[in-house]
């Protein structure tokens, strides 16, 4: 593989881990704490619903997480091709 | 020991430490005053960047801010957490390999076009000198109200603080400075609120706690608060009440936002490796979130004990079980001298509107709910009789509030001022960069030798510091609002253009120029339509009303929409101007692989 298609498929990779790791996000802020919180209103959380509990916990738990997998992440991808510092 | 001698003592040390790590971490080169030498460990760097962040509004304002309003307000702990995603994934390790000390410098680069980058400089100084005052103010008002000086005396003192550290020092002395901030602040916030939860559910965590169950009378903490406020005609406090579409709009301003405010970007320049950046942001994330996971328990928590604190049958029964507070235990008994002291500041007051000796706290608004109506009836109620309550006390009140000891007390002043004086230290570092950097080597004096650079640095940086002092002497009248505005245009300008500048190789500097004005121009209109043109009250077009808004889009929404007309207008004019030279389609393939990164120092 030459260089350039190998960094083409680097970026490629790198742009689908991102494309997963923003779905999660949109989901656990947009979509649970907020649009999706009437759907989620039967699941108790200590006197409210779960959606409340994700719009002032959830949510920045799984941020913290997500940050530290994509991280993780593209530390092996940066191995496996080869480009890591 | 008196509360004043208290406050002195711990504010007193603190200071000497700050000033001890600006003398121990002086920069001598340009590498180590913009950007630390970039020789600052993940963790290390992700703890200052926390400091950096958390500003007095933070600090101080965010919990009154959910307090008041409840889920609706959830927006800004979203919001001003989010935005480290973006930035992890999408922009804080292609900087870092970029290897360059500013976010102008990026963008003159990438756009190959020094007008781009004069317009980043713009955007730049809009936005954090914007941020600044509001940082100044706060000072002044925390020393104030706990050192017993005047306002302006106080805002001397801190700025002769932060132009010893932060002009001496640079990027090198405030970070080291803001990892000892830091640790001050999330202690004074969360000392008191773990005492809080643990008095009202009996747990140790206050995260846990605000899910718990409220021991005195069984019910869980938070429908024993919705019960409370509805009561007494307030909006439920766990509901959603406002338009589903702005707040999503809004929390997405603030997200992108965050990610796009310079002095945030540039602290991830400071780390070694394009790796360490990556996961620096998810450290600061978990050092941000001790405080924000926290700070909607404080929020709950202080809005119940204000509450119960006038209509003290809350505590363990009915809201009416009791009568409302007396007059005269509010202006007498040990427990309420917090009442009395915030009374004196004018952020805090009440009038006995009936005559009947209590004072009754209820929403007017809400007169139509039963069982307020019944008591308004009863009581022969003439309005709510807590005239005053101001979002900024709940904060620096709790311990109060809570009854806690007097270094608790101290401790929470120490940690509001390290929060403040940490956030103005940053945005006074990425004002300097901008224009010692920029506009002196990048534009007017292309041949500055690096010692001329750093003095050039160093006198815009204290010229700076003054010019934040003067201006948080006499805040402007619109010191709150212009907090939209900088979220607004930090959204609408510097995120899109950044990362378009790493995402796409075909974006021109023409369809650069044009996406940030059109970006900048579209948000300052809206914004200034409702509220008026620089803010100057009369000068409005159009009422600042939900009715009036476009499709129901609140002003401090609109960076959003800003954010989306700059991506589009980038993009159709790209497509109508010639691709970029070969060798800045070179540039955008380097910044996307992590290798080599330790070159890019050299300059």
């Amino acid at each position: 593989m030459s260089d350039r298609q190998s960094s083409n498929a680097y970026w490629q990779a790198n742009l689908r881990i991102i494309y997963g790791c923003l779905i999660v996000w949109a989901l656990v802020s947009y979509g649970a704490a907020i649009i999706f919180r009437p759907l989620l209103k039967s699941i108790p959380v200590g006197g409210t619903d779960l959606g409340f509990w994700f719009a002032q916990q959830g949510s920045i738990l799984f941020f913290i997480v997500l940050i530290f997998f994509y991280a993780a992440r593209m530390n092996k991808l940066d191995a496996e091709y080869g480009v890591d510092e | 020991m008196s509360q004043f001698t208290l406050n002195l003592l711990v504010i007193g040390a603190s200071f000497a430490l700050y000033i001890g790590i600006a003398i121990w971490a002086r920069a001598g080169s340009t590498a180590e005053f913009y950007a630390a030498n970039r020789g600052v460990s993940p963790v290390m760097n992700g703890m200052a960047t926390a400091a950096d962040w958390m500003s007095a509004a933070s600090f101080i304002s965010m919990a009154g801010l959910i307090a008041f309003t409840g889920y609706d307000n959830s927006t800004y702990l979203m919001g001003w957490t989010g935005g480290y995603v973006l930035l992890a994934l999408l922009l804080a390790p292609y900087l870092r390999k970029f290897g360059k000390f500013t976010v102008p410098e990026f963008i003159g680069d990438r756009f190959y076009s020094p007008t781009a980058r004069i317009i980043g400089v713009i955007c730049l100084l809009i936005v954090s000198i914007t941020y600044v005052i509001g940082q100044m103010t706060g000072v002044g008002v925390t020393f104030s109200r706990y050192l017993e000086v005047s306002n302006s005396t106080g805002l001397w003192i801190g700025a002769a603080l932060v132009f010893c550290y932060a002009v001496l020092g640079g990027m090198k002395g405030i970070t080291y400075t803001q990892v000892a901030q830091y640790v001050v602040l999330i202690i004074a916030y969360t000392i008191p609120a773990i005492f809080i939860s643990l008095q009202l559910t009996g747990n140790f965590l206050p995260q846990l706690g605000l899910f718990g169950t409220h021991e005195a009378s069984g019910m869980a903490f938070l429908a024993k608060l919705d019960m409370l406020v509805t009561d007494l005609g307030f909006r439920q406090y766990t509901a959603h009440h406002n338009s589903t579409l702005d707040m999503v709009l809004f929390t997405m301003a603030l997200m992108i936002g965050t990610a796009g405010l310079p002095h945030v970007i540039i602290r991830f320049f400071t780390v070694p490796k394009v790796s360490d950046a990556r996961k620096s942001a998810g450290w600061a994330l978990v050092f941000i979130a001790l405080l924000y996971t926290v700070a909607p328990a404080v929020g709950s928590m202080a809005r119940f004990n204000l509450t119960a604190t006038m209509w003290p049958g809350a505590r363990t029964g009915d809201t009416y079980s009791q009568p409302a507070v007396s007059l005269d235990s509010i202006e007498n008994d040990a427990d309420k001298a917090w009442m009395r002291n915030w009374q004196v500041t004018g952020l805090l007051n009440w009038e006995d509107k009936n005559g009947d000796g209590l004072i009754q706290y209820y929403n007017d608004a809400g007169a139509g709910n039963e069982p307020l109506a019944a008591t308004i009836a009863d009581q022969n109620l003439q309005g709510n009789e807590l005239v005053t309550v101001n979002n900024d006390i709940m904060v620096l009140a709790n311990p109060e509030i809570a009854n806690l000891p007097g270094w608790v007390i101290a401790v929470v002043a120490a940690g509001g001022l390290a929060a403040a004086l940490s956030t103005a230290a940053g945005l006074l570092l990425a004002i300097s960069g901008a224009v010692s950097h920029d506009l002196i080597k990048g534009t007017l004096r292309p041949n500055i030798s690096e010692k001329g650079e750093l003095m050039a640095a160093r006198v815009s940086m204290a010229i700076s510091i003054l010019v934040a002092t003067i201006l948080g002497l006499n805040p402007p009248g619109f010191a709150a609002q212009t907090v939209a505005l900088a979220f607004g245009l930090a959204a609408s300008s510097i995120f899109p253009v950044l990362m378009m500048g790493i995402f796409s190789k075909r974006i021109t500097k023409e369809g650069a120029i044009a996406g940030m004005l059109a970006g900048i121009v579209s948000t300052l209109v809206y914004i200034f339509t409702y509220k008026g043109w620089l803010f100057i009250g009369g000068t409005n077009l159009l009422e600042d009303t939900a009715a009036n808004w476009l499709f129901g889009i609140s002003p401090a929404s609109f960076g959003t929409v800003g954010a989306v007309i700059n991506f589009v207008v980038a993009y159709l004019v790209s497509q109508a101007t010639e691709k970029p030279p070969v060798h800045v389609q070179e540039l955008v393939e380097s910044i996307r692989v992590p290798r080599g990164s330790g070159s890019a120092i050299s300059h």
